[in-house]
């Protein structure tokens, strides 16, 4: 195969076209655009059918009336504005958060396998929980009330920053090499993770329960209280991803071209993986470390636009699907309603799975 | 292969002596033991390390009853403790070891991702998939079947990782391999945790099953030992496809090496081996994970010196670890995952922050 041939056959896609008006141009590619723009749809239709579905069912155009104001049944409003909604909308905003956190790290780390994980933020945050819970938590039926609610969150909280901070500090050296960084945020997340296995060998079974419930990532009981600051970060902290991906995608070329190109490339680094830090974080608040989103979206939706580099704001929309999708599901699927956590996996890896074996481009 | 961070000196030392001014190349060059030397340096830690883990435990002894009770034992206390109790464990610890060296240093090779370890195929929650799963249907499980199922699902597991990458359209690339592995790792992880959640018998099993211990685990070794032979056999072999694939895979091509049945044999090998070590000591990925760091940092990126060292440094570890373990924690016993963790994942945090770092 000619090398023509071979460049025509990778890249069948591309079919950028650049808008111009006047001093301004842009760049659009049309498939991207519309994986957006499907993907935009794709999550408003699948928040309607998460607050459809439930312990009973409403039926649509009633579950529309409550979100539009109408009182009259004032059971199905409570039900629909009180309970069901904040718990889409926690969806979204936890697949949102891990699915830009998840395409910003794969950039920087130029490695599909890379995710928050390996920054050590969401092991880290699940020692926290885990050791609050088990030790903390010592009696019969676990933890509850106040310790719950609040201790919890707190603590993975501050132990996945914690674990963050110290992966970067420990990897800093002359700057941030990716190639250490992941390697340091292994280590430290491979030892999180091996002391969290430790403590749920220490209390009861209960106890062990419930943290696995938390680790494995939960939407279940979200209130407005929690969801509306939380929507608030959220948004701030997709946009500065957003902002931040231009001069993401030219340290995608790595470090010599970006420099070239006039990319201040520690900096870039610097500001993406906080970035992405603080997007994985309040994820954790919200749901707890979900399994797999961070991992899976950014690769979905870079076969989804056809693109080399992770899209950040298709897989985020990707994120915010997938765990609509899953929440919906392990809520609904048995009688006893299952963690999200435990639906991403079994929902996403079928899905990765296909587009692995349908890429028409080689991986690499 | 490069060397990151301090210019460009190749680790197996390709980059040609004329570009270097004289003078420079010695500061350039890290201080780095022949690989020979190296080697021997590892095997003395070897030998060290089992001559620990048979004289520490809760009756300390001394060398000489060691040597006595292995060598010539006449039937006292001391040598019934060393040879029914700690002699099997040690040899279990050395074995799964060596497995899990092994395993990691093919597994990075293949997908030339310096972060894969050898559950990345699927292999630990296979086989955590296994024997949930048989609690969950039957019950109470026995130690042995426990361990025969882990291994019946690492093996399953990893075979449809392979199949999976291998039915790409482009054939069984890194990258295919490391998303089908993360992939099929994920959904078993699923599926456990979902079994878990409903069935408190499983979870109970699973948690103490997951930290990974060599307690009590020494009916398996007689029954894996042929897979681990062949695994073993199959790693040698593939060490020559390695260095090659290690160039890339068109120049691999080019050198004559068929790339389908380089990677058959090398996921073959760790799927015996690492499938092997899930079954004897548990999930302990991160030795896989560790070993092939340190075999590179001793060793450099030639793989017919890692294939050689990286089972002894795997044995080492193991048997160190798990000699700690029973110190620390008088008169219990830590489990050796657990050490691992805490003294393994400052090292490797040491070993990626040195200035030469030795990449794939």
């Amino acid at each position: 195969m000619t090398t023509d041939a071979a460049l025509r056959q990778e890249q069948p896609f591309r079919s950028i076209r650049v808008l111009r008006a006047g001093p301004v141009s842009l760049r659009v590619d049309p498939r991207a655009l519309a994986v957006t723009g499907v993907l935009v749809l794709a999550v408003a239709g699948f928040a309607a059918l998460h607050v459809a579905f439930g312990g009973t069912a409403i039926a649509y155009l009633e579950v529309l009336r409550a979100l539009l104001g109408d009182t009259t049944d004032s059971r199905t409003y409570l039900a629909v504005t009180e309970f069901r909604a904040p718990r889409a909308v926690a969806a979204v905003i936890v697949g949102t958060c891990l699915g830009a956190a998840g395409a910003i790290t794969q950039t920087v780390a130029r490695n599909p396998l890379a995710s928050p994980d390996v920054l050590g933020v969401t092991s880290g945050a699940s020692l926290g929980a885990v050791a609050v819970l088990v030790i903390g938590g010592g009696g019969y039926a676990g933890l509850s009330g106040a310790a719950a609610t609040v201790g919890m969150p707190a603590a993975a909280f501050t132990a996945g920053l914690i674990s963050g901070t110290a992966v970067y500090l420990l990897a800093y050296r002359n700057g941030i090499d990716s190639f250490r960084l992941v390697l340091v945020g292994l280590g430290i997340s491979g030892f999180a993770a091996s002391i969290t296995t430790w403590i749920l060998t220490l209390g009861d079974v209960t106890s062990a329960a419930q943290a696995l419930t938390w680790i494995m990532g939960s939407l279940n009981g979200k209130d407005w209280a929690l969801v509306q600051p939380m929507a608030v970060i959220a948004v701030a902290l997709l946009a500065a991803a957003v902002l931040c991906g231009k001069w993401l995608l030219l340290t995608s070329l790595g470090e010599d071209t970006a420099i070239g190109l006039g990319a201040r490339v520690g900096v870039v680094r610097l500001v993406a993986l906080s970035i992405a830090v603080l997007l994985a974080s309040t994820a954790t608040v919200v749901a707890g470390p979900l399994a797999f989103v961070a991992l899976a979206s950014p690769q979905i939706a870079r076969l989804l636009a056809g693109s080399v580099v992770p899209p950040i704001v298709v897989s985020a929309l990707t994120g915010a699907v997938f765990v609509l999708v899953a929440d919906t599901v392990s809520a609904n699927a048995l009688n006893t309603p299952l963690p999200a956590g435990v639906a991403t996996a079994i929902i996403g890896a079928p899905f990765l799975i296909y587009l692995i074996l349908k890429s028409q481009r080689r991986l690499t | 292969m490069k060397v990151m961070g301090s210019g460009s000196v190749l680790a197996a030392d390709a980059a040609p002596p004329q570009e270097r001014k004289p003078g420079e190349g010695r500061t350039q060059q890290a201080v780095r033991l022949p690989p020979a030397a190296s080697l021997l340096f590892a095997l003395l830690v070897l030998l060290a390390a089992v001559v620990l883990s048979l004289c520490i435990g809760g009756q300390p002894s001394s060398v000489a009853e060691a040597w006595h009770a292995v060598f010539g034992p006449t039937g006292t206390t001391m040598d019934v403790t060393i040879r029914e109790l700690r002699w099997p464990r040690t040899l279990m610890a050395a074995v799964a070891g060596v497995c899990l060296g092994l395993a990691g240093t093919l597994v990075q090779g293949h997908t030339r991702n310096p972060i894969a370890d050898p559950g990345l195929l699927g292999i630990n929650q296979g086989a955590a998939l296994a024997i949930v799963a048989a609690i969950a249907v039957a019950g109470q499980v026995p130690p042995l079947a426990q361990a025969l199922l882990a291994f019946a699902g690492a093996l399953l597991a990893s075979i449809a990782v392979f199949l999976i990458g291998s039915a790409a359209r482009h054939g069984a690339t890194p990258v295919t391999l490391v998303l089908a592995g993360a992939a099929v790792t994920a959904l078993c992880s699923g599926v456990v945790s979902g079994i878990v959640l409903l069935n408190e018998a499983a979870l109970d099993t699973l948690r103490f099953w997951q930290v990974g211990s060599l307690a009590g685990r020494s009916e398996a070794l007689p029954v894996i030992w042929p897979f681990i032979l062949v695994g073993l056999i199959l790693a040698v072999l593939n060490t020559g496809a390695l260095n090659a694939l290690a160039l890339g895979e068109d120049t691999a091509t080019s050198l004559g090496i068929s790339v389908f049945t380089a990677r058959a044999t090398g996921i073959a090998a760790i799927t015996l081996l690492a499938g092997s070590a899930v079954t004897m000591a548990g999930p302990i990925a991160f030795a896989g994970l560790l070993v092939p760091h340190l075999a590179r940092a001793l060793v450099g990126a030639d793989y017919r010196w890692l294939i050689m060292v990286s089972p002894v440094a795997g044995a080492a570890l193991l048997l160190l670890a798990d000699t700690a373990g029973r110190v620390i924690a008088r008169p219990g016993e830590l489990s050796v995952g657990v050490v691992l963790a805490v003294i393994g994942a400052p090292f490797f945090v040491y070993l990626a922050r040195r200035r030469r770092l030795v990449t794939l």
